[in-house]
């Protein structure tokens, strides 16, 4: 009787516990709603500079990888995986907001590239990059018939996205990340040695460039456009200069498998993440170098003899910028709508998804940085554009991170467009000042 | 009399010495669930927090998360093979894929393997059993202190 008495009241002592437990909850919601996303505005807790207004026009857009705007308006969103068996998400203002509706979906594979040029939208898979006609209002004409242009790329699990962009003379640019932290025996492995030369690089570690209107190409019929790069993801083609450049990723692990050359703050902020301007035949040094941002110099990896301070083979291409560490590029974009001040035509915005391998320190990034350009070369330092992506004062694990920016587009009237692959949010920032 | 009083309180400082002394070693190796999960809990922050993260949740499509991870979970041996041998094999955890290769770990002994696993078994809202390094034993196939 007693112990069925006891049962009883820790019954109830645990419902009303419980129920305090989802009042206090609630409550808490609805203030973090209140505080973060304006549901009528649709205004976020994005904060932009003075005179720039951010606001989500899109939720739910699978796991939004790179986007690209039509000049007609129409928007197409990759997705990194199928959702309900549809890769690309088709979304347009229908109504008297700025909100962005999914009109359709198609594309029977997950990846991340897609890019309009010259009346086609091209778009890629892990292993695969495809192009879709367009009709005269931008509108894909036979969706589950595309031309396969490149087949056959590496997909070894690790850096496997295929990011794409095109120039003006019909050649695609498509990056095949290389499948290995720095080209270790063992990859990721504490004190693992590098294998010289790197075999990875003859088929990965690189840009490859194809005929934008060739089908079924494969290695043979491409040409390595440039190698060391370890991976990239976000690229654009430069108008002004006529050149590729590219963002990418640095090497992950120097403390943890370097500990006795590299501290922890020397693991969390270096190496950079680079950017470089290509050109066929250029070789950016993965995995034998990596760039010291403080320095400014190109050091020796660890596994190839590196110890932090002996620096590596001057030849390797220099970048044109370089970042902190692991903050993760993935979208760049050169700038040259009409709707913002004349200090951003022609500059570059670069989406950072945020870091995972910045501990014991916070993780980084989670932002919108741009920087200046004049004549095809910055003009000053990089700036936070757009911040607070991530919801959080400080972010300890990757995975409480509210957004990540992936890609960026630019609408026909200039505005900014952000990706976020965490919850498929879009971001539309614009200027709004005088 | 005097003399027989200090004899008995020599032999019986002598007694409860020996006692202490017969019982040391006992206490000594006598493992507590909760000691194992605290050493296993530094041996984490320095072997496994980088990739898969302070909370456990690791870092979506990269490295795959702990918290709630059946294999941690559910099938003791298969996880400590992970940890011996690293993985680099193509395939989904609990329905996602993870990019990152994992290194081998078989540097670690059979006890830190065990308070590592025992650790992240019950932590990141996990619960589950205590793991031993007999079992890690078992599955490295060779004698390792």
């Amino acid at each position: 009787m007693i112990k069925r008495l006891q049962g009883l009241m820790l019954i109830l002592f645990l419902v009303i516990t419980l129920n305090g437990f989802s009042n206090a909850l609630k409550i808490n919601f609805n203030f973090l709603i209140n505080k973060c996303f304006n549901s009528d505005t649709g205004k976020g807790s994005i904060k932009v500079p003075e005179g720039f207004s951010a606001t989500i026009v899109a939720d739910n857009v699978g796991k939004a990888r790179h986007i690209v705007i039509s000049p007609k308006g129409i928007v197409y969103v990759k997705s990194m995986r199928k959702i309900n068996g549809k890769g690309i998400f088709v979304l347009k203002n229908v109504g008297a907001n700025a909100k962005l509706t999914i009109i359709d979906t198609f594309c029977n594979y997950g990846g991340t590239g897609i890019v309009i040029k010259d009346g086609y939208l091209y778009a890629s898979s892990d292993e695969e990059v495809f192009r879709y006609k367009l009709n005269a209002k931008d509108e894909v004409i036979n969706p589950n018939a595309p031309e396969k242009i490149v087949t056959g790329l590496i997909e070894h699990h690790q850096h496997e996205t295929k990011s794409i962009a095109l120039d003006n003379v019909g050649n695609i640019y498509v990056n095949v990340g290389a499948y290995a932290n720095s080209c270790q025996e063992h990859d990721r492995t504490k004190g693992s040695p590098g294998r010289k030369p790197c075999p990875i690089l003859d088929s990965a570690g690189g840009i490859w460039m194809f005929k934008a209107d060739k089908l079924n190409q494969t290695y043979g019929d491409g040409i390595r456009y440039a190698t060391g790069l370890r991976n990239v993801v976000g690229l654009d083609w430069n108008q002004q200069t006529n050149s590729l450049f590219v963002m990418q990723h640095g090497r992950d692990q120097l403390f943890q498998n370097w500990p006795q050359y590299y501290s922890e703050n020397d693991g969390a902020e270096f190496p950079a993440e680079c950017m470089y301007e290509l050109h066929k035949g250029s070789n950016c040094g993965w995995p034998y170098i990596y760039f010291n941002q403080q320095l400014n110099k190109k050091m020796l990896a660890p596994e190839y003899g590196g110890d932090g301070k002996t620096e590596g083979d001057a030849s390797f291409q220099d970048p044109v910028i370089a970042f902190p560490g692991h903050l993760a590029p993935n979208g760049l974009l050169f700038y040259t709508g009409k709707q913002f001040p004349e200090k951003y035509k022609n500059g570059a915005f670069i989406a950072f998804h945020g870091s995972w391998n910045r501990a014991p320190l916070p993780q980084a990034g989670y932002f919108v940085v741009f920087v200046p350009f004049k004549d095809g070369k910055p003009t000053g330092k990089w700036e936070v554009f757009a911040d607070g992506f991530s919801g959080k004062e400080v972010v300890n694990s990757t995975r409480s991170a509210d957004h990540r920016p992936c890609g960026l587009a630019q609408g026909p009237d200039g505005s900014l467009y952000v990706t976020d692959d965490s919850k498929g949010t879009v971001f539309k920032i614009s200027y709004t000042g005088k | 009399m005097k003399k027989n009083s200090l004899l008995v309180l020599v032999l019986l400082t002598v007694m409860v010495y020996a006692l202490a002394q017969s019982q040391k070693p006992k206490q000594k190796t006598q493992d507590t669930p909760a000691a194992s999960i605290e050493r296993g809990r530094a041996i984490y922050q320095k072997e496994c927090l980088s990739c898969h993260q302070a909370d456990g949740g690791g870092v979506p499509h990269i490295n795959p998360p702990l918290a709630g991870n059946t294999v941690l979970l559910n099938d003791k041996t298969k996880i400590i093979a992970v940890v011996l041998k690293g993985m680099t094999d193509r395939i989904p955890i609990d329905d996602e894929y993870y990019s990152n290769n994992m290194a081998s770990h078989a540097y670690l002994t059979n006890q830190e393997i065990a308070d590592v696993l025992t650790f992240a078994r019950n932590s990141f809202g996990n619960k589950a059993s205590v793991l031993t390094a007999a079992e890690v034993k078992v599955v490295r196939g060779v004698k390792k202190k």
